[in-house]
């Protein structure tokens, strides 16, 4: 059967070609743009080649020093994050009612960090771990260690975490207390049968059970976390120092607080790749082992 | 191996003063190999899970030869289920998934092995120990989750929940005559819950015959085949199964309706309530003598013909001799026997 062949087919694409267009090709091909080039204001441009990029790329200069620092603590944060928020989500996940009222409770009340606005987070944070009126702040000071995460870098650390910990943990118990709550009773029958620890029940049919929802759990909290600038920006604003200056941050700063344009967009499509490449090395090891699964 | 009684054992679920399960005592021999057989919902699965111990009952004592363990939680029972949905421990191969409860229990590793590759032997695995137990098909995983209750060589019992329900029909019958072989070899307490009599008096030496959380016959598959207890039973067992037709019972005479006069095999005393004969499709014939009847259709399954026909406005099923045509005037000959009398559902003995 020959297949009808008409090209004015395309206009039918051609609402979602512009929207996208607009929404995305312009701006990143801007991005791109500013990318090759070097402004000095007055909307005056002149064109540096991979300048910028061999420059970022190399640590010994000042950008690319001031790139790589600001990566590795973002890198950082992002291990912290997932290392205490997937653990206790699963904790917290195992630990839920898996009956009666108390489920529609903890639900809700797991969910009230989720909708809270991103600024509104720092904001809370901000004021809650300040030592002199803040709750948090207050206490630890009163309990004798010295606490100021406008002063410290360790205290900026904790301060950023927590808040994270607090902000995101919900999402991974969510997610793992659907994976669990997808598991029938049989296996729990059959595990008690077969005179399994609770031990070996979360080994042998929770985990397994629980590894796609904590593989989106993973990702999501990565991209998230790596990603993240709002909340620190409240917090601490970067500081002291550069000590909480994530790649967000510091892209900000480079692209607003200096108006360096070009250097700016050259990060900014760095980090974007990274960004995507992680997220294909994650799609594509998830999926193999899934097929792998299958077979 | 363990002898399992029940003692005054009644269930009901929190929140209903119902009994799920009426109270009942009953006795199931060492390595006998008994089938719960009765419809969704008449509380085979949950006696099943009261012996498994899943369930803990309202009321009287589960003993395993002679030990009271209505307390004793499911692990230490010593008791094995088999559950309707294959139960395989998906990141582990077949062998880890066999050796799961024996490492549980401390059992050193080379015991362990030894038994494992044993019972992977019986079953039928030996050749896929070292696979993926996930990827396997729902027979091969049904097999694993009986292997678990296998490999463990002090289980008291091995319990059933429906576990044919999933497998493809022409492997039905594959696992189920490897059951039956497997029951041979080990002698160990099986109890099967099934909806499906073919199942149920297959598998079994004797047949437990539940109805609405009540036992309402406890037999070998012959003795419910020749002598339900109950019309549930007879209904139930057979197919189709009994026809059971209202009458009067006077000595060893019944009338039927339409005034016709049956001859039985003993004679009755006064008998209460609603009174009804029975008798099996397969002892009830067309004929040309006996009682007269109007054929509605006639169904062919195979081996035999039945006749569905009505007795002055009853319906009754019976048997089509073979090569015979339905008579210009058919006749219904019943075997005299074979006829048994039921008031308000239940057997009545005769007397003499």
């Amino acid at each position: 059967m020959a297949k009808p062949l008409d090209n004015r087919a395309w206009f039918l694409v051609l609402p979602v070609v512009a929207l996208v267009a607009f929404s995305a090709l312009i701006p990143v091909m801007t991005v791109v743009n500013y990318s090759v080039q070097d402004s000095f204001g007055n909307n005056e441009f002149f064109w540096n080649g991979t300048g910028w990029f061999k420059e970022l790329l190399d640590p010994s200069t000042d950008l690319g020093g001031r790139f790589f620092d600001a990566l590795w603590r973002t890198l950082l944060f992002s291990g912290l994050c997932l290392l205490i928020e997937v653990p206790l989500g699963i904790g917290v996940a195992l630990t839920l009612p898996r009956r009666g009222w108390g489920v529609a409770a903890s639900l809700v009340l797991l969910a009230l960090p989720l909708l809270i606005p991103w600024n509104v987070v720092g904001t809370i944070w901000q004021v809650f771990a300040r030592r002199d009126i803040g709750l948090l702040g207050a206490a630890v000071n009163g309990l004798g260690i010295e606490y100021n995460y406008a002063q410290t870098p360790l205290a900026a650390w904790v301060a950023v975490v927590a808040m994270d910990v607090w902000h995101w943990t919900s999402l991974v118990v969510l997610l793992c207390y659907a994976g669990l709550r997808a598991i029938p009773d049989a296996y729990y029958q059959a595990a008690k049968v077969d005179g399994a620890s609770s031990w070996a029940v979360f080994r042998a049919i929770q985990l397994p059970k629980m590894q796609r929802v904590l593989t989106i759990a993973i990702l999501l909290r990565f991209m998230d976390s790596f990603m993240i600038y709002t909340e620190p920006f409240v917090v601490t604003g970067g500081g002291p120092g550069n000590a909480t200056t994530f790649l967000s941050i510091d892209l900000v700063k480079i692209a607003l607080g200096q108006f360096d344009l070009g250097k700016a967009a050259a990060m900014s499509i760095v980090y974007n790749l990274i960004v995507l490449t992680v997220c294909w090395v994650f799609f594509a090891t998830t999926t193999r082992s899934q097929s792998e699964a299958v077979q | 191996m363990a002898r399992i009684a029940f003692e005054r054992l009644a269930h009901g679920y929190p929140g209903s003063s119902a009994y799920a399960l009426k109270p009942m005592d009953m006795v199931w021999e060492d390595a006998g190999a008994y089938a719960l057989l009765g419809p969704s919902g008449c509380g085979k699965t949950t006696l099943l899970n009261i012996v498994s111990g899943l369930l803990r009952p309202r009321e009287g004592r589960v003993l395993f030869d002679g030990q009271d363990v209505t307390a004793l939680s499911t692990e230490r029972r010593n008791v094995a289920q088999v559950f309707q949905f294959p139960v395989v421990y998906d990141t582990m191969t077949v062998r880890e998934n066999l050796t799961f409860p024996l490492r549980n229990r401390g059992v050193p590793a080379a015991a362990a092995r030894a038994r494992v590759e044993h019972v992977a032997g019986l079953l039928g695995l030996s050749a896929m120990l070292d696979r993926r137990a996930r990827n396997l098909g729902a027979d091969d995983k049904q097999k694993i989750s009986l292997g678990r209750g296998l490999v463990r060589d002090d289980v008291a019992a091995i319990l059933f929940d429906e576990p044919l329900t999933v497998i493809d029909p022409h492997l039905k019958w594959e696992l189920r005559s490897r059951l039956k072989e497997l029951h041979r070899q080990v002698p160990v307490t099986m109890i099967y819950v099934t909806h499906d009599q073919t199942e149920a008096l297959t598998f079994a030496d004797r047949v437990v015959v539940m109805s609405e959380g009540e036992v309402v016959q406890v037999g070998t598959p012959e003795a419910l085949f020749d002598r339900p207890a109950h019309s549930f039973v007879g209904h139930f067992i057979g197919s189709p199964g009994m026809n059971f037709l209202p009458c009067a019972v006077e000595g060893d005479t019944a009338i039927l309706p339409g005034g016709y006069r049956v001859g039985l095999p003993r004679p009755y005393g006064r008998l209460a309530g609603r009174v009804e004969l029975g008798i099996r499709p397969e002892f009830a014939a067309i004929a040309r003598d006996g009682l007269p009847v109007t054929v509605r259709r006639v169904e062919d399954l195979g081996r035999r013909r039945i006749a569905r026909v009505e007795l002055d406005g009853v319906p009754f099923a019976a048997t089509l001799p073979e090569g015979m045509a339905v008579p210009a005037e058919p006749r219904l000959a019943l075997d005299p026997r074979r006829l048994h009398v039921y008031a308000d559902g239940r057997l009545a003995e005769g007397e003499g």
